[in-house]
């Protein structure tokens, strides 16, 4: 189904107006810090020197080599609704890294620090966000993670990929790979081979993670490609929270940022990922922002486990992403929780894939879209229900809002039931922010931009809710900024 | 309070008012009838500020401003309100939360503080006493799933909490049975004041038995044709809108060619 909106709706772009106020990007700073960074282009001898320089071991260099040598043999995707100018892989350097890379948070640069305190994220010691275990990553290396003790007295781990990578040899070996395989899809493969870092979480079994785990992806050097790759285990019976957050200078080229994410679930576990993108979006005209090429997936392997993904994407110039999860033990649950906003020039082809295996499993998939100046926004689902599928359900609902008339939103929902007891429903609207509706708002004395931006809250209830508490205060603060100037 | 001079406005290429000319002191409560199509509701609408409505002569002012220069939120920041034929619904916005944001947004047009929300909730268990709804309706989304009853109760109580000085009711008894249009009477009544003005828009006389206006003025082909008491609705409900036609000449010739 696609609606392009192109009717004379009685709501204007006032180029002007939206002109006027722009668009603040609020991250959009840069830290002048000496960075370490390998040349650009990539072949096998990056791909050794990468691994060489991170101390890795000989399996995680086969393993990066392997992936490269699928790499090569992969066309680029092109059926996602993108229009995407050619990348030259050859033109991006794969690492970046601050120099004096600190031991512990005590050694962190102090511009490190004062760079996560102005994104609202303070890792130092007694400005730590209460209840909250943060994971920064600036560019290709993790500078710190706070609350490590606290969470090691719970038998949590929580640590930077590459230190996982030294530390944690087995269970790294043993979970890697296995939700995404290395040659699973075209960007999944470049990420298996080039990956810097990322985020690693092991809650053993019977452990509820004692606060929230965060990890921060700040992308700062030029002409560089971020390419974090984050693995989460919940053993048998345990339960994690975990929150993404993303931000990037502004910056006239295009950026890559092609990550990877596998969720483990094993019995009666539950994980909860969030994740709040606010990658620079490009200007009004579309000049510069972060490509986003993410694969995330999630495994519910054990029987009685739950992966609940949700997230709140405002950022980025184009977003290829669809979060998905694997249904495989009986009566596991898959959820996917969804705000996609674009504005201006972006474009977004984003869903998600409910792949029901076991018997009595459950997914539940809840997509807001908002598109607003000229860009253009697809929600892209699969829901599979497989043979072994008895019973199981899958409840869709698929949500687009238009804000002007130059914009498009579009809706692909694919289904593939191969078991008749299975049921699968699939609910779809469009609306536009009414003439009516802003004109009820005003006449109570709101504002144009304040009654949009609570009608638009109103229509993200849902997802909204869904997120931890702070999360959601900051989700609705940045949608709010993403949309001024979207009527006039 | 009110002082509408000559008012031309149309909608869509369309005149609709003609030469309308109106004056509503404070505490005043006005009466609006005629029939369909007359530019009752237009009137409303031009008066607050809707967009497509477009006025082409004449001039209003509201407390020595002139009203039409001003942007809808600058109107109901004025003390104008539109209570609505037809409330709008807005899915997933917490009715007391709309409240209170557009009461802020008033107050702060106007200078004055904002209310935090203990302060907020106090007024509003004092509106409640005036225009009673239950607490499921204030807690749900504005309007949505309300009956036409409860939407037209919401728009009074509202009404009560933002304390405007000049009241327009556009048809607010279309589609109420007669124990809610008795119920949303009272609420009006009760705001009654000697500052405050109420322009009452209907096309039936039932609702003036239970708000009872110091003036009546019949609307007909864009113009206030016919101006009296309250005995004047009562005539037009015997006669039928037929009986002024009949008695202006102009009109008459107009509806003849």
């Amino acid at each position: 189904m696609t609606i392009e909106n192109d009717s004379p709706a009685v709501l204007r772009d006032n180029a002007e107006v939206a002109a006027a106020l722009g668009r603040r990007y609020e991250a959009g700073f840069v830290t002048d810090i000496e960075t370490d960074s390998l040349p650009p282009g990539l072949s096998e001898d990056i791909v050794r020197q990468l691994s060489a320089l991170k101390g890795e071991p000989e399996w995680m260099t086969d393993w990066r080599l392997k992936a490269y040598r699928h790499w090569l043999t992969m066309p680029m995707p092109n059926w996602a609704k993108l229009n995407i100018a050619p990348i030259d892989f050859q033109a991006i350097s794969y690492y970046a890294s601050p120099k004096n890379k600190p031991k512990s948070l005590d050694e962190v640069d102090p511009k490190l620090l004062e760079t996560y305190d102005k994104l609202g994220v303070p890792l130092h010691e007694r400005a730590k966000l209460a209840g909250v275990a943060v994971d920064a990553v600036f560019d290709s290396v993790s500078v710190g993670t706070t609350f490590r003790k606290e969470l090691a007295e719970a038998g949590v781990i929580f640590c930077s990929m590459s230190e996982a990578i030294r530390e944690h040899s087995e269970l790294v070996q043993k979970y890697l790979g296995s939700v995404v395989p290395t040659g699973d899809n075209y960007f999944a493969a470049l990420n298996s081979a080039v990956f810097s870092d990322g985020s690693f979480v092991f809650i053993p079994k019977g452990v509820r993670c004692p606060m929230e785990l965060s990890t921060y992806f700040r992308i700062n050097a030029g002409h560089t490609g971020q390419f974090e790759r984050t693995l989460i285990i919940a053993e048998e019976g345990a339960y994690v929270s975990y929150l993404e957050g993303c931000t990037a200078p502004m910056r006239d080229e295009n950026q890559l940022h092609a990550a990877v994410v596998e969720l483990v679930a094993l019995e009666q576990a539950q994980i909860k990922y969030s994740t709040v993108q606010n990658w620079y979006p490009g200007d009004e005209e579309g000049r510069g922002g972060i490509y986003n090429f993410v694969t995330k997936r999630g495994d519910c392997r054990g029987d009685d486990s739950k992966i609940s993904w949700t997230q709140v994407e405002t950022g980025s110039a184009i977003t290829w992403k669809y979060p998905s999860c694997v249904l495989r033990g009986d009566r596991s649950v898959g959820e996917f929780y969804s705000v996609a906003l674009t504005h201006h020039r972006q474009q977004a082809d984003t869903g998600t894939k409910m792949i029901h295996q076991g018997k009595g499993t459950r997914s539940k998939i809840v997509s807001k879209g908002i598109s607003a100046g000229r860009s253009s926004n697809s929600y892209r689902g699969l829901v599979k229900m497989e043979k072994g599928a008895e019973g199981a359900r899958n409840y869709t609902q698929c949500d687009s809002l238009l804000i002007g008339k130059k914009c498009g939103a579009h809706t692909f929902p694919y289904m593939e039931v191969k078991n008749p007891t299975a049921i699968v429903e699939h609910e779809a609207t469009t609306s536009k922010i009414s003439d009516d509706q802003l004109f009820y708002c005003r006449s109570r004395g709101i504002g144009e931009e304040d009654a949009v931006s609570m009608i638009v809250d109103g229509f993200c209830k849902q997802v909204f809710r869904e997120l931890p508490m702070e999360f959601a205060v900051e989700a609705k603060k940045l949608l709010e900024i993403s949309l001024e100037g979207a009527v006039g | 309070m009110l002082k509408i001079e000559n008012l031309h406005a149309r909608v869509e290429g369309k005149d609709i008012l003609k030469g309308l000319t109106l004056t509503v002191k404070p505490g005043e409560v006005h009466a609006i009838m005629g029939p369909n199509g007359a530019g009752k509701s237009t009137l409303g609408n031009v008066l607050s500020g809707r967009e497509g409505y477009e006025v082409t002569a004449g001039s209003v002012l509201f407390e020595g401003r002139d009203l039409l220069a001003l942007e809808p939120e600058e109107r109901a920041a004025a003390g104008l309100f539109l209570a609505f034929q037809y409330p709008v619904e807005i899915p997933g916005v917490n009715n007391t939360y709309f409240l209170r944001a557009a009461l802020n947004a008033q107050r702060k047009q106007r200078g004055q503080g904002e209310l935090d929300s203990m302060q907020f909730l106090k007024l509003v268990r004092e509106k409640l006493k005036i225009m009673q709804i239950s607490d499921e309706l204030l807690h749900r989304a504005v309007n949505e799933g309300f009956s036409g009853g409860e939407k037209k109760r919401n728009e009074i109580f509202q009404m009560a909490v933002l304390e405007p000085k000049l009241a327009i009711l556009d048809e607010t008894d279309s589609g109420l049975d007669i124990d809610a249009l008795k119920q949303v009477a009272q609420g009006v009544n009760a705001l009654r004041s000697p500052d405050r003005a109420f322009l009452v828009i209907t096309h039936y006389q039932r609702l003036l038995d239970y708000i009872e206006p110091d003036f009546v003025h019949v609307l007909a082909d864009g113009r206030i044709v016919e101006s009296g008491d309250k005995s004047l609705a009562l005539k037009l409900e015997e006669h039928g809108y037929a009986w002024v036609a009949e008695r202006d000449p102009a009109l008459a010739n107009e509806a003849r060619a």
